[in-house]
């Protein structure tokens, strides 16, 4: 079975900064992950494919630097990597990307056998829409499956697979045929680690580039800036709240000193605590 | 398993490692190197000062695309005490060069950088892979590596161990003993950022110039150790570093020596408005030739820190690391174009050609330097302090005659140290330093 899982190289959120001035993400210098809600779908394919054979291929779009988020996925045990990167496809909103990654899909389809299962992550971390996932099964005709927590069943003869989905107010089990798309919720499965030889071969492995044209796209008014009616009228940063923490130097005290000062310190804040805790103490 | 064998196995993508794998993939061997962190330099730390010498030795043309910080112009000594400093400086405009000889760095970028040339060069870097253990044939030989990943052995015609300060693998095969604290410093550091405008009117630096400040005295409050300042191009790197086994008798924290160094009078206004971004702590073998491990054996070598390739008193590591390295490499290359073994007997031609360089010459001469600093504390503590104080002195205009100055200078350091202490002292230091 021919498993493909699109994942998003994203900015690492833990180290992430906006820009004082046009407040918009600064990505350059930060580190960067795999979409961690497509490290759950990943996985989940890489289970099938031990399970059923076959193999599994990741998808992702983005610039030459993306490469990265794709070997770390070969490093996990995928056994191939497509990168979709074309100057074309900048400023992609998700109709657009939704469009490029859907003719990518097709090829793949094409050029490395029929694929009956479409993993996605339920959404990224920096865009945070969840429509990628859905606009590619709309766009390729398949059956989707979002939110899913646990594969349950997966009949290769009958071409049929069923699947728990968390839904408002409690889990439902869906069965439906293949080919489909399934969307991943976090929390499903752990990350493996990836042997020895799936690094080596990870290392080794040259990753499948193509641009629009190769993936077949001849509409390019339908990638990129072009492609995308979302605008972006306005980004602000939220207000910070003012300072909560207060710094007490610790280097020249004694540890009795040290507890006087933290003591005076909430008291200043909270005046009525000093006297409720001598009241206290005082009718002990 | 991986199945295919390798001419090298390199432990570690540090300076040390990266030198050895560049070498021998430059020149046609089978390399594949193993790297813990999540990326070559997500564990190291160092000042950083970069030898542009060591380097242009493995790379010539390393200044094209090397991410350099600043080069040195500047090399500013100072002794402290608590309000104070005596300094020497030294700049010279002949630093402004075409290919300057020392640069600042910062070790995530330079060693992506380094580690980016040896995959280049052929190389196979495996990153988050830690070696577990040496593999061994029946003889005792060194055939390969265990790795803690899944199937996780890989075999090779040697193993370089480039691992680092706590190099656990070769601790665990006994190549060599476990650290001791009183041979091994634990140096802290932060990165506070600041504008290249205002670094550069601070420093009185223009354009990539850059200024060194490395200090001793009080501030390590009597401890065997150094402070150290180093200008980037938007960061100014800060650090202090003591003997591990002061730091366990004197109870104090680094990070407490650290912030009392931050808040020093002379220091203080150097860092004003700057923004800490990163706090890092690592260990550096400062336990000179003396505590100096077997550095090769049948089917390994080790290179750089795991081999306390460390000259404390020059603040020189990175470079020692990177020429052991490459001498290693080289003397593997050597080795396989004869045809011959990579036994014990045939590899100690890496430990006589490290004699013939500045590595093994300084490390000899600086032998004893390690043991006399950890017994003569003065130097940290009562000297830096006379001299601040003689300085004080002598230029403090207070109507007092120079002559009594001159005195009371030359009693305030019989008052510390007794006159036979203070030849005693200057005797013992030259007799080590030589």
């Amino acid at each position: 079975m021919h498993i493909v899982v699109c994942l998003k190289q994203v900015p690492d959120s833990a180290q992430i900064r906006v820009h004082p001035v046009t407040n918009t993400i600064m990505r350059q210098g930060v580190p960067t992950i795999i979409n961690p809600y497509d490290l759950f779908a990943l996985e989940e394919a890489l289970r099938l494919r031990d399970r059923m054979g076959g193999e599994v291929t990741v998808l992702t779009m983005g610039p030459p630097m993306a490469e990265d988020a794709l070997r770390k996925a070969l490093t996990f045990g995928a056994d191939r990597a497509v990168l979709l990167t074309d100057r074309s496809f900048a400023g992609s909103d998700t109709l657009a990307t939704s469009y490029a990654l859907s003719m990518a899909l097709a090829k793949i389809g094409e050029v490395f056998g029929p694929t009956p299962i479409i993993f996605t992550g339920k959404q990224t971390i920096d865009g945070d829409t969840a429509q990628v996932g859905p606009g590619i099964a709309k766009r390729l005709g398949l059956n989707q499956l979002t939110y899913v927590a646990r594969i349950c069943d997966l009949d290769a003869q009958a071409g049929t697979i069923s699947v728990e989905r968390r839904a408002e107010g409690g889990v439902q089990v869906l069965e439906t045929r293949m080919p489909v798309l399934i969307t991943m919720l976090e929390g499903t499965n752990e990350m493996r680690r990836g042997t020895l030889d799936d690094a080596y071969r990870a290392a080794r492995s040259q990753i499948v580039k193509w641009s629009a044209a190769d993936a077949g796209i001849t509409e390019l008014a339908k990638c990129g800036l072009k492609g995308s009616p979302t605008i972006v009228k306005k980004v602000f940063a939220p207000q910070a709240r003012a300072e909560k923490v207060q710094q007490i130097p610790t280097s020249d005290l004694s540890t009795d000193a040290l507890a006087a000062s933290v003591m005076a310190a909430i008291f200043q804040k909270q005046p009525a605590l000093e006297g409720d805790l001598l009241r206290f103490a005082a009718g002990q | 398993m991986i199945e295919e064998r390798f001419d090298a196995i390199v432990v570690g993508a540090g300076p040390s490692g990266n030198a050895a794998a560049y070498t021998m993939a430059k020149e046609g061997l089978k390399v594949l190197q193993l790297e813990r962190g999540e990326y070559p330099g997500s564990k190291n730390v160092q000042g950083a000062i970069l030898y542009a010498d060591a380097l242009e030795k493995i790379i010539p043309d390393f200044r094209e695309d090397a991410p350099l910080e600043r080069h040195v112009i500047e090399q500013r000594l100072w002794t402290m005490d608590n309000g104070s400093h005596v300094g020497m400086h030294y700049r010279s405009d002949d630093f402004n060069e075409e290919r300057p000889n020392r640069y600042t760095i910062i070790r995530a970028q330079f060693d992506r950088w380094f580690s980016g040339k040896v995959r280049e060069a052929g190389a196979v870097l495996l990153c988050e892979t830690t070696v577990t253990e040496l593999l061994r044939d029946t003889a005792g030989r060194v055939i390969g590596v265990r790795t803690d990943r899944g199937g996780g052995t890989a075999f090779a015609d040697i193993v370089i161990l480039g691992e680092g300060v706590n190099g656990l693998v070769g601790q665990r095969a006994g190549l060599r003993p476990e650290l001791k604290p009183d041979t091994v410093a634990l140096a802290v550091k932060e990165m506070h950022f600041l504008p290249r405008e205002t670094i550069e009117a601070r420093f009185n630096l223009k354009g990539n110039e850059g200024v060194v400040i490395e200090a001793m005295g009080t501030i390590t409050d009597g401890m065997t150790g150094t402070g150290f300042l180093y200008t980037n191009q938007e960061s100014i790197s800060i650090g202090i570093g003591c003997i591990v086994s002061d730091f366990t008798e004197s109870n104090r924290t680094p990070y407490g020596l650290l912030e009392a160094f931050k808040r020093h009078p002379s220091v203080q206004p150097l860092l004003e408005g700057s923004e800490c971004k990163e706090y890092v702590a690592h260990l550096i073998p400062e336990g000179g030739y003396n505590a100096m491990p077997q550095l090769y054996g049948d089917g390994w070598i080790v290179v750089g820190d795991a081999g306390q390739f460390v000259n404390a008193v020059h603040r020189e590591g990175s470079n020692l690391a990177m020429t052991t390295g490459r001498i290693a490499a080289e003397t593997v290359v050597w080795l396989k174009r004869r045809r011959e073994a990579l036994s014990k007997a045939n590899l100690s031609e890496y430990q006589r050609r490290l004699e013939e360089t500045f590595v093994m010459k300084d490390m000899k001469k600086y032998r004893k330097i390690p043991d006399f600093l950890h017994h003569n504390k003065h130097f940290f503590n009562l000297y830096p302090k006379l001299l601040s104080g003689a300085a004080q002195t002598w230029f403090r205009v207070d109507g007092v005659d120079k002559r009594t100055k001159e005195k009371q200078i030359f009693q305030s350091f019989r008052a510390g140290r007794k006159l036979s202490g203070l030849i005693g002292d200057a005797f013992k230091l030259a007799r080590s330093w030589r």
